[in-house]
Parts: structure tokens; sequence; C-alpha cells
């Protein structure tokens, strides 16, 4: 019978605090890149010119149909090489997830914008606005309210997915688990833990996507 | 104040207008008037360019466009935005802005397009909801109100423009039964006052009490048109005829 013992991880404490603080960093620089990315695409796959539709489309599919963490290796191992430029692994991991995630963001957004009746749109026209002002003032405003609950879903993957940077060792929570495993010799625990912290932070944002989900129905 | 001249729109193989000509005056208010699928919405959209013809020209007051098949350079985004400013179109469904109160959907015009400083609009959109009987409604939002209040909202929100020439496209057709008299109120309002409007229409009789001048389309043609009580009442055509019978049926 396995002997539970957690009291050993409160040395370890300053190192899952700085590898949760890694996690949350990257969470936050992979949701405001990706979005930026997916809201690029999103439009672009919406744009009336082939030449701007189909690479976003391309970005979209390739990076939706590959796994994550072997996008985050080849961004640190191949791309490297075939472009001739030093790439960091932060720099490689960061860049491969934002570009994974804002292939989600991309659809959810592009399903957003037209998810609202042409009728909006016609009612606009009619008035004299402008393309640039129709989106802003009535379809983005409309479709954001709709987009909210998924986007925050997906930025809930994204703070997940952040646990496959330890690949190219970056100190995030993951990584900081290996190594007091390495150490202790003790992974039960250890994971345990580190699950838990994961589960303390996102806890709060579904029940928050909960109540959005709700006020989005009405 | 409108001017049409040979208008031509065919959607795929499907011609909707076949060489349209129409002319209405200032203050004038013209019925289109015929059986669905005769191309009367596509002419209206038409006006406003909302839906671009394949040949003719359109003239509304002093802004003029002509189009020549695929060979026409289509007019820029701005211009059209400019053009469609000067009318105020009215739809089936009403399209209110769902996340706006009725109050900031009249207002909403004036300081996007018009950039009418706030305060002035919002005066003027109270103005406008008073004049529509909607004032105690300006803070409602659209799913509040009632089909018939909704597209008294639409109207306020056109007007709110001040538009040379109103479009109306079928404006009471997805009203129940008891809602559509007080639209119509606000409509013949706005021709006492003199407004320039075109209106397509299945309410023959209340064509028949507002409208200056029918137009009778069926197939993408004007079959028929001439002030309106003389149409409804001796229509020429044969088709006019049949359109009409069950109308003067009824009555």
């Amino acid at each position: 019978m396995y002997q539970w013992n957690f009291e050993f991880l409160w040395e370890y404490r300053s190192l899952f605090a700085t590898g949760l603080l890694y996690t949350l960093g990257y969470t936050v620089m992979c949701i405001a890149l990706g979005l930026l990315f997916g809201l690029i695409a999103g439009m672009g796959q919406l744009a009336r010119f082939g030449v701007v539709r189909w690479p976003m489309k391309g970005y979209v599919e390739l990076f939706r149909s590959t796994p994550v963490l072997v996008q985050i290796i080849w961004f640190y191992y191949a791309l490297p090489v075939l472009l001739g430029i030093e790439m960091s692994p932060a720099m490689a991991a960061v860049l491969a997830l934002s570009l994974y995630g804002g292939a989600f963001y991309s659809e959810i957004i592009r399903g957003g914008i037209i998810s609202i009746d042409v009728g909006q749109t016609e009612a606009a026209r009619a008035l004299g606005m402008t393309r640039f002002q129709i989106m802003r003032r009535v379809v983005l405003p409309q479709a954001l309210r709709r987009m909210t609950p998924p986007l925050l879903n997906q930025s809930i993957m994204q703070l997940k997915n952040t646990s496959l940077v330890s690949i190219v060792a970056l100190p995030d929570l993951v990584y900081q688990a290996q190594a007091v495993v390495h150490e202790t010799y003790r992974p039960l625990e250890t994971y345990t833990l580190i699950a838990l912290m994961y589960l303390a932070v996102l806890l709060p944002a579904t029940s928050l996507i909960k109540r959005l989900e709700r006020r989005a129905d009405t | 104040m409108i001017e049409i001249q040979g208008l031509r729109k065919q959607f795929g193989d499907n011609v909707v207008l076949r060489d349209v000509s129409m002319q209405v005056a200032k203050g004038q208010v013209v019925a289109l008037v015929g059986p669905s699928g005769s191309g009367k919405s596509t002419l209206l959209r038409c006006i406003n360019l909302l839906t671009i013809p394949d040949a003719g020209s359109i003239r509304v007051g002093e802004h003029a466009f002509s189009f020549q098949g695929t060979a026409t350079r289509l007019p820029g985004d701005r211009v059209l935005a400019r053009f469609r400013a000067n009318t105020g179109m009215v739809f089936q469904h009403f399209n209110l802005f769902p996340h706006m109160s009725a109050l900031q959907n009249v207002m909403e015009g004036m300081v996007t397009v018009l950039h009418t400083p706030r305060k002035e609009a919002r005066e003027r959109a109270l103005q406008l909801l008073a004049k529509v009987g909607l004032v105690d409604k300006a803070d409602a939002q659209p799913q509040q109100l009632s089909g018939g209040q909704k597209q008294r909202v639409a109207i306020a929100r056109a007007l709110a423009m001040q538009p040379q020439v109103m479009l109306f496209d079928e404006a009471t057709s997805a009203l129940d039964p008891e809602l559509v008299g007080e639209v119509l109120a606000v409509i013949q309002s706005l021709a006492r006052d003199g407004m320039t409007m075109v209106i397509v229409t299945h309410e023959i009789a209340f064509a028949r009490e507002v409208a200056d001048v029918l137009v009778f389309m069926r197939d993408g043609v004007v079959v028929e048109s001439g002030p309106a009580k003389d149409v409804i009442d001796h229509p020429q055509q044969a088709a006019t005829q049949a359109f009409l019978a069950r109308f003067h049926d009824q009555s």
C-alpha cells in the first residue's frame, strides 16, 4: 500500500511558484498573440479576394490538423535550420502555441461574424454606413457577445497547452514538477499538486464561461 | 426626384428586371404592386443600390449612376455609402439593431454617418420617436417591442437621416393583422408631410388611399401604371385585372 506524503512539497514551494508564474505568463502571451492571429485569419477568410482568403484557410487547416506538440518541436528544431535564424526555446514555443490557438480562434471569430443576420448589414448599408463602420458598429458588437464563451473556452485550452513547453526546457509548472520528481522520486504527490494548481486557476474561468453563456442566450 | 431608365437585373439565369423605367416626382407617393416574384422588391432595392443592377441608369436627387453589364466599374464603398444616406429604407423584417435601445437605433445613423453631435442627435431622435408615437419606449430594447412598434422605430431610424426619399419594402407583411394599422398610419402621415416615397405593398386599399401613382409589375416588367385610383378601379391590362380581382371581390 502506497504511503501518501505531501509534506515534503512545501520545501519546493518557490519552484512551484515560479513554475506557475511562467505558465501564466506564457498563457497570457499565447492568448494575446493567438487572438491577434485569429482575428487576422478569421477576417481574412471572409475577405472578398482569394489572394487573401486562400493563404488564411491554408494556415488554419495546417495548424488545426497537426499536433501542437509536434509544432513546438518543429518550430524549435526545424524552423531555425530552414530560415537560418536563431530561435530561443521561448520564442519557438510561444510562436507555435499562438499560431495553433490562432487557428482555432479564427474559426470562432469567422463563425461569430457570419452568424449575424444579413438583414443587420443591409439595414446598416441602407443608413449609409461604410463597410468598416458596419463591422465596427453593427456586426462586431453582436458577434462578440456570441463569440466570448467559445473564445474563453479556447483560452482555457491555451493555458493547458502551455504544459507542453517543458519539452523545449522552459521552466513552466510541468517542468518544475519534473525537476522535483528527479530529486525526490515522488511523482504521485508532485503531479497531484500541480494538477490541483491548474484546477484552482481554471475553475473560476469555467464558471465565468457558464455565466456568460447564460447571458449570451438571452 | 427619382428617374430610372432601362433597368435590368438577373440573378444567374433568372431575369428579375427587364428594361424597367420609372419616374417619381418630388413629394409623390408611388406604390409598387404585383405578384411575388414580379421584381418589385428588386426594383426598390436598386433605387438605393442595395442591389446593383446589371444595366440601366438610376438618378436620385442630384446623384446619378449608370450601369453597363460587367464592363461597369462599380462605385466605391464610400461613394455608395454617401448615396445610400440620401434614401431611407424600411424592411419587411424591421432589422433593428438588437444591441441598441430604440433611441440608440434612431441615433445611430446620425452619429456614425452624419457625425451629428450626440446631444443634438438625441434630441432629434426623441422628436422622431414622438412622431411615430413611441417616445415612452425610447429606452426599450428591440426585443421588448411588438412588431408594429419595431417597425415604427425602424421608420424613425430611417427618417433620422433626413432622406430625400423613403423606400418601404413590404413594411407590413411580417406584422400580425391587428398591428398593420399603426404602421400604415405613420406612413400616411409622412405622405401628408409631402415625403417622397416608393412603397412595395400588398395592401391594395392602403395604396389606393395614399399613393398618387400605382405601378403594377409582373415578370420583371411594368405592366401598367397611372394614378392609383384609376389603375385600381379600372385596370386596363388583363394581368392587372386578374391580380386585382381578389381585392375587388372582397370590397
